[in-house]
């Protein structure tokens, strides 16, 4: 392999600035019509459900603003934990760039969850495992943010911060597993690897569409506030 | 387009719903825009 690609190369944050704005560019626009695609099979194409009626359609940004926030936990922690490890400056970076983002999927899970359990369960909130657990994260997340803010030198803010994000991806398995472990109100998954999915073909589509949509969101948002966070830092 | 709106009944949770989120969306780009600019300053 003599014309392999140097990847330390990238982990300079100098080296990776320009990259990052390239792909974040390019994620901004495709993130955009991927949610327009996403919304008109949502809300046109979709049938209404036979139990839930509309209220079902709440699912296509339910469902991906959920995976999101626990998805982006690990990668932030996995980002945090190679930057304790290496000591390298842009995981580091990366790890706070992507908090933010993964704290406003995790409220916007719970918020759109508490607007789809009223009309099916009678409440808004109720302290059921699966609840419990997101909720958790999200202090996990704001708890990660405020302490990288309270430490004034940037590089013992990465190590606290660090070491509070491995910490507290022991919640992730609980949040995915809680539905299977306790007996929770909320369902168990509507979408797996080893089954046919339990839903029309169209909810699914719709619901895959904006899971793409939030991904690439995700990935432009880190990537911009990253390109923020080089500049401030360096 | 009323009926649309009305969401079978369900108008309040689904809008709720969806008005939060592309608030919550376009208040992170707003903020995000904003350190960009002031951190090429």
């Amino acid at each position: 392999m003599s014309a392999a690609i140097n990847w330390f190369w990238f982990a300079s944050p100098q080296t990776f600035f320009p990259l990052a704005g390239r792909i974040a560019r390019a994620c901004w626009v495709l993130a955009a019509l991927l949610a327009l695609a996403g919304l008109y099979v949502g809300f046109f194409v979709a049938p209404t459900d036979a139990q839930q009626g509309e209220a079902y359609r709440i699912i296509f940004i339910h469902v991906p603003a959920a995976w999101m926030s626990m998805f982006l936990y690990v990668v932030m922690a996995l980002w945090a934990a190679l930057g304790l490890a290496f000591n390298t400056r842009l995981s580091s970076m990366m790890a706070s760039a992507i908090a933010p983002t993964g704290a406003l999927f995790t409220f916007l899970a719970l918020w759109t969850g508490a607007l789809w359990g009223r009309p099916t369960w009678g409440a808004y909130w109720v302290w059921d495992a699966r609840l419990t657990s997101e909720l958790i994260l999200l202090f996990l997340y704001l708890g990660f943010m405020a302490l990288q803010a309270a430490i004034d030198d940037p590089r013992r803010a990465d190590r606290a911060g660090a070491l509070l994000a491995i910490v507290g991806v022991v919640n992730v398995p609980i949040i995915y597993y809680s539905v299977v472990w306790w007996n929770t109100l909320h369902q168990g998954a509507s979408v797996s690897l080893t089954r046919a999915p339990s839903m029309a073909a169209t909810m699914l589509a719709g619901m895959l569409l904006m899971v793409l949509a939030f991904w690439l969101y995700s990935i432009a948002a880190s990537l911009t506030r990253l390109r923020c966070i080089i500049r401030e830092r360096e | 387009m009323s009926e649309f709106l009305a969401m079978g009944g369900y108008g309040w949770y689904v809008w709720g719903s969806y008005g939060v989120t592309v608030a919550a969306l376009a208040l992170e780009i707003l903020f995000l825009w904003r350190r960009s600019r002031e951190a090429k300053a």
